[in-house]
């Protein structure tokens, strides 16, 4: 957080100031490693184990915060007879099928729940007109609305619970089985956390959970970046929902985002499967299930706030399509685009090298070195018929076309593509107005201080004027299709000598007004489903309530109560409330756990909730409120369930729909490992993650394959301080180049003598898709671990570089495969392998068969995609905590280990103190 | 009397700056770097060179932690210095705890690694060498009792330079001149904050009164031992030292060699004096034995 989130980490710089104890788990020893009370340094790729370990700690001995627990989460709900855990299934869940690769996901449903459709969308099987997607149409099915809203779960009363917590069914129960192996011993073997540094960690977490107490966890895309990165955060949240961190101050699981306003682009997203405010983009289905009153069916649950979709729905498509979107025309529910398949960037590149995607924006963003196997992605862009890139620099994305890698290696020829490229410069944050929407949901406005120079202009001004200039050329057409875009509210004051469209005017429109005239409304309470409001995402309403731009406001918290949000300054989403879920501070009567940790309480004497920040559910709902057979959303839930946005009130400990590879966080190892599974010997990596299985996205072999030994080391992508993302706002410029100017690889002493490496001098990477280049920095900031016996090494990468710019070099990206957790299409950037070797990188056309020899030496062309052995042995059964039979542990690799026997760990040269100036492995004399 | 070399004076601490600005004097600016805070960010590196249009230092991958642009110079004029260093733990008692807490035993001071951070930059020396070196009056001292070079005067002489005792100033390639922090002249005139101590996101980096912040920098060494970091000391904060104290002064985590900072900094021209004295005697001495090797010549 140190490195990425310097500005965020004062904070943590504070709360450590105030005796908060601060862990830092990471497979690096970095800068927030070097302000942290402890550094845990995890294998890559190992999380679930260490969270499940603390999750095991907790459920063993107790320590869990049984009220909170019984009240506020799902621990009592029985789920069905026929789930089978996957510890009996050696090492997937019920309901997996292997020839489609993919779960029936059924069997993992509440006891009595009403099984419908997945949420998030009519669309069908049937309705795929496409014969590629083959076994990928359970994917069109629920998967495409993953990440909207909480599924449904039925009536319920009709749901069977034990709030003894007994039942061996009971969700309480199931979870204490499924976690029983995650034992400190097993974090030491797989994660490679000793057992007195993991004790020390789940003390201090249990001490500091509870009444008095609360404990929050930060984490980033290095959880995110995995094929399970959804499971590493769900194991997060069973770990808070059974400490009760949730919904209080101090508590959480923030999840920090990777640059400016990133948050803010999935609110109002840029994804293509969602719509502003997490609604689901609606799916193609047949006619007659193509309707608005379809979408709500399967989009409406009846409980908690999901239960207005309507209102969000018909005031979203009001605020778009103003006087055209009426009741006749199911107020333009037919003029949404409907998504078929999965559209998300990686089968997007896909498309462009079949030819299917034609045209391409790339704005704010640099795919050509921030994708994995970016490579892929330069070549799909050679095969388009236009391409526009805004940005404040020529970045790679603009100019592959001339001087990218592959014009180097003779792949492409400049002369033979055929792309049309248009590149349009943008202005900078401090050349346009607008808001930031980061990690805390706090809308922050921008002011402009300066006209943006020559060319350059804003986003909003781009996208404005580019839809003025289509509805131009379109004005005239007759075409049905043209008039989603000829009907759309498309008239924005402008200002200014460039004609900047009005930010203000667009925040109005997003925070919502009611059509008779044209009033701001005050919040989503206020919008409707009958045409009367319109509002440009749900979520965001109220950010212009009273005619007032609340995202302007900056007062500080002038109270004097440092437990105060200071809710004047910005305005964060929902409703301006500050902590998501604050029911939950109180007790189900209404009182605060301690005063410590008061935030919201009920009032008896006014008959009202009152307190620090806006209680995120109806005011006057009082604590004791049972709703009536009927109530709908906000009243369907009782008076003591905090969890306001899931159709059950619950914080869910166990998922029975939404995921797509189990409804509990189960341990695989990354797609390309160093170690097999020692948790689930039979199933390596994540039987659901998502490949692009093709020829120029090759994988690396196996731990247990041939071959494997020829890419024998991990490798983990990680961002700097120095550099932004993918280099456009950092490489480019003089004063942050020098800070880092050359791409490096971070490599443990140990490593470095095994391959023969020289700190400061260049080192060439191999993957199974290409081969890099970057400086060797040998530290000891990066250990090996010992893993089944021998020694594991990581090589740490930052993935910053590219060839344009002033700090320029090879991309990491390059070096990695294409594979995703299916959930979210996000890609393992943050765990492949390779191999590394002194020395740089062949040039040209001599570069592809330095790859290639390693190819053939690593023989398989590559794997199935789902290389698991589904109900592997039925002696297995009903064994909670069964231990890996020695003969696994210790398997020796197949192939040839080029590591030898496991090296005695730790105990490389202590360099003398001194400046620090010189390099660490300098010997003694030459330092002295 | 005359203005012979032989003649010069040196100008009494407790008088510098004060003297010569009579009303217009202002309380003595300073910064206090607590480098237990520092994480390292290097926005005040950046801050500061945008600031002052500093030019680029030049692109080297130097290899020395994540530093890559090494030390103060002409151009770099705020600089974040990496000691990472590998620690056995049996030695950590020895070389300080540096942020690790005091709960971790010490036979689990894991991975037996330490690396601090450290934000350098210009002293702002009570006696000031620099000043006192310098032929031209380039380098003055302000009605904030701080040390800035006016660029427009300097004529890259140079003799600044060795002067330091720390090694801050230096002459630009390009132009030749000498060139250094001026704790933002041009913001501290309009009550703005430096630009580095405002980029720091994490107070490492504080800028105030100097009599204040010596308060506040005691108080948080105090606060720090009593959390058990022992090696918690000030640096340059108080006037006992051979540059009688510094405008900018640290808190450092362990000896200032570890860090790169001399242990007992010398006011180089404390003994300008008696230097040029003794010039002066070796000179008569000289015209001396001239005269009498002439008087001997001419008596033969």
């Amino acid at each position: 957080m140190a490195e990425c989130h310097p500005v965020g980490f004062q904070w943590v710089m504070e709360a450590k100031e105030r005796g908060a104890k601060v862990f830092h788990v990471d497979p690096r020893f970095t800068r927030t490693s070097a302000v942290a009370d402890e550094h845990l340094g995890i294998r890559v790729g190992t999380d679930i184990v260490f969270l499940g370990a603390l999750i095991n700690h907790v459920l063993q001995n107790g320590l869990e915060f049984r009220e909170y627990v019984e009240n506020y989460t799902n621990a009592a709900t029985l789920v069905r007879e026929d789930f089978v855990d996957a510890d009996d299934l050696g090492g997937v869940f019920s309901g997996w099928d292997p020839e489609s690769g993919t779960y029936d996901q059924q069997s993992w449903g509440y006891d009595g729940m009403d099984v419908r459709a997945p949420a998030g969308s009519p669309f069908k099987k049937d309705a795929v007109d496409d014969p590629q997607e083959g076994d990928d149409a359970q994917t069109s099915s629920g998967e495409q609305s993953h990440g909207a809203h909480g599924a449904d779960v039925g009536d319920p009363d009709e749901l069977k619970t034990d709030p003894t917590l007994q039942h061996p069914r009971c969700v309480f129960q199931v979870l204490k089985r499924h976690f029983a192996r995650y034992t400190p011993d097993m974090v030491e073997r797989v994660c490679g956390i000793g057992p007195d540094q993991f004790a020390r960690i789940a003390d201090a977490i249990t001490e500091n959970s509870g009444r008095e107490k609360t404990t929050c966890f930060i984490y980033s895309v290095g959880w995110t970046h995995h094929t399970t990165g959804t499971q590493y955060i769900r194991a997060a949240s069973i770990l808070q929902l059974l400490l009760g961190n949730m919904g209080r101050p101090g508590g959480g699981i923030m999840a920090l985002r990777g640059h400016a306003s990133i948050q803010g682009s999935t609110d109002i997203p840029t994804l293509y499967n969602l719509l502003p405010g997490y609604l689901p983009m609606p799916s193609a289905a047949p006619p007659g299930e193509d309707d608005l009153a379809a979408y709500i069916e399967s989009n409406e649950p009846e409980g908690g706030f999901w239960g207005n979709a309507r209102d969000y729905t018909v005031s979203l498509m009001k605020a778009w399509w103003g006087e055209h979107a009426t009741a006749a025309n199911d107020y333009g529910f037919g003029y949404l685009p409907r998504i078929t398949g999965d559209h998300s960037i990686y089968p997007t590149i896909m498309g462009m090298h079949e030819g299917e995607v034609e045209g391409f924006f790339v704005m704010g963003e640099n795919p050509t070195v921030g994708s994995a196997n970016s490579k892929l992605h330069r070549m799909g862009m050679a095969n388009l018929k236009w391409l526009v890139v805004r940005d404040l620099q020529m970045i790679e994305s603009a100019t592959f076309w001339k001087d990218g890698p592959e014009i180097e290696t003779g792949e492409l020829r400049t002369e033979e593509i055929g792309t049309e490229v248009f590149f349009l410069p943008a202005a900078t944050h401090a050349e346009k107005s607008g808001t930031f929407t980061n990690t805390h949901r706090l809308l922050q406005w921008r002011h402009q201080a300066v006209e943006p120079p020559d060319d350059c202009r804003s986003e909003l001004h781009f996208t404005y004027h580019l839809g003025k200039r289509i509805r131009e050329k379109l004005a005239a057409s007759t075409d049905e299709r043209d008039r989603p875009l000829l009907e759309l509210t498309w008239d924005y004051p402008t200002h200014g000598p460039t004609e900047d469209p009005s930010g203000e005017a667009v925040l109005k429109e997003i925070s919502g007004y009611t059509v008779a005239d044209g009033k701001a409304v005050g919040g989503y309470r206020e919008l409707k489903d009958d045409g009367t409001t319109a509002s440009g995402c749900w979520i965001y309403s109220g950010s212009y309530a009273d005619e007032v731009n609340q995202t302007a406001r900056r007062t500080p918290n002038t109270t004097g109560d440092i437990a105060s949000p200071a809710p004047e300054w910005g305005w964060a989403w929902p409703l301006n409330r500050r902590v998501l879920y604050n029911r939950a501070s109180a007790d189900p009567a209404g009182k605060p756990w301690s005063e410590r940790k008061k935030l919201i309480w009920w009032d008896e004497e006014q008959e009202r909730w009152t307190g620090l920040d806006i209680p995120d559910f109806a005011g006057d709902m009082r604590p004791d409120y049972v709703p009536e057979k009927g109530a709908k959303a906000e009243w369907a839930l009782r008076g003591d369930d905090p969890f306001v946005m899931q159709a059950d009130g619950k914080g869910w400990l166990y998922a029975p729909s939404g995921l797509l590879d189990g409804p509990m966080p189960n341990h695989y190892e990354p797609h390309e490992s160093t170690a097999q599974n020692l948790v689930h010997p039979g199933v390596q990596a994540s039987p659901t993650r998502q490949i692009e299985e093709r020829e120029d996205n090759r994988s690396n072999p196996e731990p247990t394959e041939d071959g494997h030994a020829v890419y024998p080391f991990q490798v983990m992508t990680f961002r700097i301080a120095e550099h932004h993302t993918a280099g456009g706002m950092s490489r480019f410029l003089p004063h942050m180049a020098e800070l880092a100017p050359d791409p490096y690889a971070e490599v443990s002493p140990e490593l470095a003598e095994l391959r023969g490496l020289q700190h400061g001098e260049w080192a060439t990477l191999v993957s199974a898709r290409t081969a890099i280049e970057a400086r060797v920095m040998v530290t000891d900031r990066i250990r090996p671990h010992v893993i089944g016996g021998r020694q594991v090494h990581t090589i740490g990468l930052p993935y910053h570089w590219g060839p344009n710019g002033l700090a320029v070099g090879d991309s990491a990206n390059d070096l990695l495969p294409i594979v995703m957790d299916r959930n979210t299409h996000i890609s393992e950037f943050k765990a492949s392998t390779c191999d590394i070797v002194p020395g740089r990188r062949p040039r040209g056309a001599d570069l592809e068969p330095f790859v290639q020899a390693y190819r053939d030496r690593a023989g398989s062309p590559g794997r199935p995609i789902t290389p698991v052995e589904p109900g592997r042995t039925p002696e297995h059964h009903g064994a909670d905590q069964r231990p890996i039979p020695p003969e696994e542990l210790d398997r020796p690799l197949a192939g040839t280990d080029p590591h030898g026997p496991p090296k005695d760990y730790g105990t490389t040269e202590h360099p003398p103190l001194g400046r620090g100036r010189e390099p660490d492995w300098t010997p003694p004399e030459e330092s002295a | 009397m005359s203005t012979s070399p032989l003649s010069i004076t040196h100008t009494p601490p407790a008088n510098r700056g004060s003297v010569s600005y009579g009303e217009e004097q202002q309380p003595r600016k300073g910064f206090f770097t607590d480098t237990s805070l520092c994480i390292g960010c290097k926005a005040c590196e950046i801050a500061c060179k945008e600031w002052n249009h500093v030019p680029a230092d030049g692109q080297h991958f130097s290899g020395e932690s994540l530093d890559n642009t090494n030390a103060l110079g002409a151009n770099t004029w705020r600089h974040v210095a990496f000691i990472e260093q590998k620690v056995p733990a049996d030695e950590m008692d020895l070389v300080g705890r540096a942020q690790l807490s005091p709960d971790v035993p010490l036979e689990d001071a894991v991975d037996g690694m330490r690396w601090l951070m450290s934000s350098d930059v210009c002293k702002h020396c009570t006696h000031a060498a620099c000043v006192d070196v310098c032929p031209t009056g380039a380098l003055f001292r302000t009605e904030f009792d701080t040390v800035v070079v006016q660029q427009d005067i300097c004529n890259g002489c140079g003799y600044c330079v060795p002067a330091c005792p720390f090694g801050v100033i230096d002459r630009r390639k390009e132009d030749g001149r000498a060139w250094k922090c001026t704790l933002c002249y041009d913001r501290i005139g309009d009550d703005q904050t430096p630009a580095c101590a405002k980029a720091c996101p994490t107070q490492s980096i504080q800028y105030g009164d100097l009599d204040e912040l010596r308060v506040r920098a005691g108080e948080r060494v105090e606060a720090l031992h009593e959390r058990g970091v022992d090696q918690a000391r000030l640096y340059l904060h108080d006037e006992s030292d051979g540059i009688k104290g510094a405008g900018a002064f640290f808190l450092l985590l362990d000896d200032p060699e570890v860090y790169g900072f001399p242990p007992d900094p010398v006011d180089t021209a404390h003994h300008l004096g008696e230097s040029w004295r003794a010039a002066g005697m070796a000179g008569l001495t000289m015209v001396g034995v001239v005269a009498g090797a002439v008087a001997w010549g001419l008596r033969r």
